[in-house]
């Protein structure tokens, strides 16, 4: 019986917490949001009246939370700024978590539209983008990922490069792009090495997506892949992969991965002695903000980036500065093009004169015409345009990790 | 000489997806029910494990044993307020019951400790054993767990077959109406079952996180399927079945990645299994029982 009685009690507990969660939001012309960021609770208020709503979906918990909440920083961020100074383009966000899940993001699209999201940043990650770009379309909702760089998130037909969505948008260059990157530096730097093993995710398309084009480039640019290992879902087990990469002789070890499983790669190619060149793409960044990981084992690995936080010129030094006061951290690739996108949505919106009555329909042809007329400065590239498929012209340049920080090296 | 690098990598594997399975194969030989709770009770132990090291700085050998206490409460306790209202009721609610648990496990240590990704500290140093001139390589970590697996095994058969608990054991496991009979608590004997089955899944968590170092709280999903397939594979309710199912299991997986597919292992460990049971319908170790009618 009192054991009946606790969990009543318990239950009127939740339900009391959980209405009182239901009436914080939308109460006025103001709105407090209340984020938890590592333990720590800050509060902020954005302005409601004339605002546009602004929604997105990363993950902010999970596997690649790194990216998720890099992406929900930088965005608070610019959106901070843009209404700080008060001009007609106002801001009010809302990134909601889909943990790097086709399913959840599905959700967090659903709960968005309830919400009245009429600008998006679309997602996080790419396959989540690939699940909710559709529904963009259908709603003519104007989308910008800041990170999503599978062709999948922009294309219904990624294979083919057809049937374009139109109104969904990338910040960061294409996966086909990185592919062909790395195969670019690598033949350009044969010191480092041309025989090259790859280990990549077979079941998720940002990682094939890149693969495919590597392989392909690859082997015009004179680089023999003597091994291709595959893993999916949560596998943590690499050792045979990398005892095949040894066996073959391998003295680069490609990962067109993100950097959870790339973690453990370095850790038990280190645990067998195998000290190959390693070389990532964008996916390799967060690696060093990751909870526990030894950064020692992460020397001397390569990565693609259109952003290195060590650039001198005044909008990243600003940046970096203001990011680390309100977070305690170097921003990374992610959050500077979370920060580029919100400033072309708004550079955009200005632009076409959009008002925030206007129908997510008007808002998104507008913008569209914008995006593909407009040039963009920003953080991760000047005169940055976009074509009317989505892609933007951005070439990822590579840095290495020296003393646990990213050091620029010159091509 | 990379064959036996890869014998010995699937031996490491296997060895923990058989102190997973003799959880499994313990709790299914007695109490008749497949605890599919048992990889998230294995997670659990592994936070335990984890927070003991790193949050509270106890050393590696205490901090098992923690983890194995704990776990042992949990077991007990899911036992007490899951399973035993359902003892009398069809095997097919108690499988519900026992995914719903896991799936509580699972979501409530998301809420307690997020979900995001924690790396598991070294426990082992990370030296190796350097066999025919260095051509073949055995790092601490990997003996460790293969001589823990041993030794787990080795202790569970001598306290089944030598001990009074035992014998009540492998009674309740034949009968549980004679058993009563003959002065046996069966209730008490499918609690220490649980707890000794929840108590070996933190030896195997830790050994788990120390070879793949990644923390999170779907950890115990994937492992405790391939330990469950590898206790029916070595027969269930047989604790030398488990045991050598599991080594079977991670040596087919580890040699199927390294000489057909990578894309395929799990597909050639399933086709492996389905063609054991079909030549050999109760596993390779199982015992057939007569039904009673």
């Amino acid at each position: 019986m009192k054991f009946e009685k606790l969990l009543k009690g318990g239950l009127a507990a939740l339900m009391a917490v959980s209405m009182a969660a239901c009436s914080g939001g939308n109460s006025g012309t103001t709105e407090t949001t209340t984020t938890t960021d590592g333990g720590e609770t800050t509060t902020e208020t954005t302005a409601g009246a004339g605002a546009f709503k602004l929604g997105g979906s990363g993950p902010l918990s999970g596997g690649a939370a790194v990216y998720g909440n890099a992406v929900k920083n930088a965005a608070e961020l610019a959106v901070a700024e843009i209404n700080a100074k008060g001009g007609a383009i106002q801001f009010e966000l809302n990134m909601q978590d889909d943990e790097h899940d086709a399913e959840k993001a599905v959700n967090a699209y659903n709960a968005l539209k309830d919400w009245g999201m009429q600008v998006s940043l679309c997602t996080v990650t790419s396959a989540p983008g690939a699940a909710v770009a559709p529904l963009y379309q259908e709603d003519q909702t104007f989308a910008i990922t800041p990170s999503g760089s599978s062709l999948a998130v922009i294309f219904a037909d990624a294979d083919n490069q057809t049937g374009e969505y139109g109104n969904v948008f990338q910040m960061c260059f294409t996966d086909p792009n990185q592919g062909v990157a790395s195969a670019d530096y690598l033949s350009a730097h044969k010191d480092l090495g041309t025989k090259v093993a790859v280990i990549y995710k077979n079941d998720d398309n940002y990682s094939t997506g890149i693969y495919n084009k590597f392989v392909s480039e690859a082997k015009e640019k004179g680089l023999e892949i003597v091994y291709a290992g595959t893993f999916a879902g949560e596998d943590n087990d690499f050792n045979v992969q990398l005892t095949k990469a040894k066996e073959e002789g391998a003295e680069i070890l490609f990962l067109p991965i993100y950097y959870q499983p790339a973690s453990t790669i370095l850790k038990q190619a280190n645990d067998m002695d195998y000290k190959p060149v390693v070389f990532g793409v964008d996916g390799m960044d967060g690696i060093l903000s990751m909870e526990g990981f030894d950064t020692s084992l992460a020397e001397g690995v390569y990565l693609l980036t259109p952003f290195s936080a060590d650039a001198s010129d005044d909008l990243t030094k600003n940046f970096v500065k203001n990011y680390q006061d309100k977070y305690g951290e170097i921003p990374n690739q992610f959050a500077a093009d979370a920060y580029d996108a919100v400033y072309a949505i708004a550079q955009a919106l200005e632009a076409a004169g959009c008002t925030n009555d206007m129908s997510n329909a008007d808002i998104c042809s507008a913008l569209c015409k914008q995006f593909t007329s407009m040039t963009f400065n920003g953080l991760t590239g000047t005169d940055v345009t976009w074509n009317p498929k989505g892609e933007v012209s951005k070439a990822p340049k590579a840095v290495i990790i020296e003393n646990g920080v990213y050091v620029g090296v010159e091509d | 000489m990379a064959f036996l690098s890869y014998l010995i990598n699937g031996l490491s594997l296997g060895s923990v997806y058989a102190i997973i399975a003799l959880g499994y194969t313990m709790v299914y030989g007695i109490a008749k029910m497949l605890n599919f709770a048992h990889g998230d009770i294995m997670m659990v132990g592994a936070y335990v494990a984890f927070f003991a090291l790193t949050s509270f700085g106890i050393p590696v050998i205490p901090s098992v044993l923690l983890s194995m206490l704990a776990t042992t409460v949990l077991g007990v306790v899911i036992e007490r307020l899951a399973y035993k209202p359902l003892r009398h009721a069809t095997s097919l609610s108690v499988l519900i019951t026992a995914i719903g648990v896991s799936y509580f496990l699972q979501n409530g240590a998301q809420l307690l400790w997020s979900s995001s990704t924690k790396v598991f500290p070294a426990i082992i140093s990370n030296g190796s054993v350097k066999l025919f001139g260095g051509e073949l390589q055995i790092s601490y970590l990997t003996l460790v767990t293969i001589v823990v697996c041993i030794a787990v095994m080795v202790c569970l058969t001598l306290f089944i077959n030598k001990t009074k608990t035992g014998m009540a054991m492998r009674a309740c496991s034949e009968d549980k109406g004679a058993a009563t009979l003959m002065g046996i608590n069966v209730n008490m004997i499918i609690s220490i079952t649980f707890a000794i089955g929840s108590g070996i899944a933190a030896i195997a968590a830790v050994l788990l996180c120390a070879t793949y170092p990644t923390l999170s709280p779907t950890l115990g999903s994937m492992p405790g399927i391939k330990a469950f397939t590898a206790a029916v594979f070595g027969g269930i309710g047989s604790i030398p079945g488990a045991f050598l199912g599991g080594l079977m299991l991670g040596v087919i997986e580890i040699l199927a990645k390294a000489y057909v597919s990578t894309q395929l292992s799990d597909a050639i460990v399933f086709a492996v299994l389905i063609i054991v049971l079909l030549i050999k319908p109760t596993g390779l170790l199982g015992r057939k029982l007569s039904e009673k009618v």
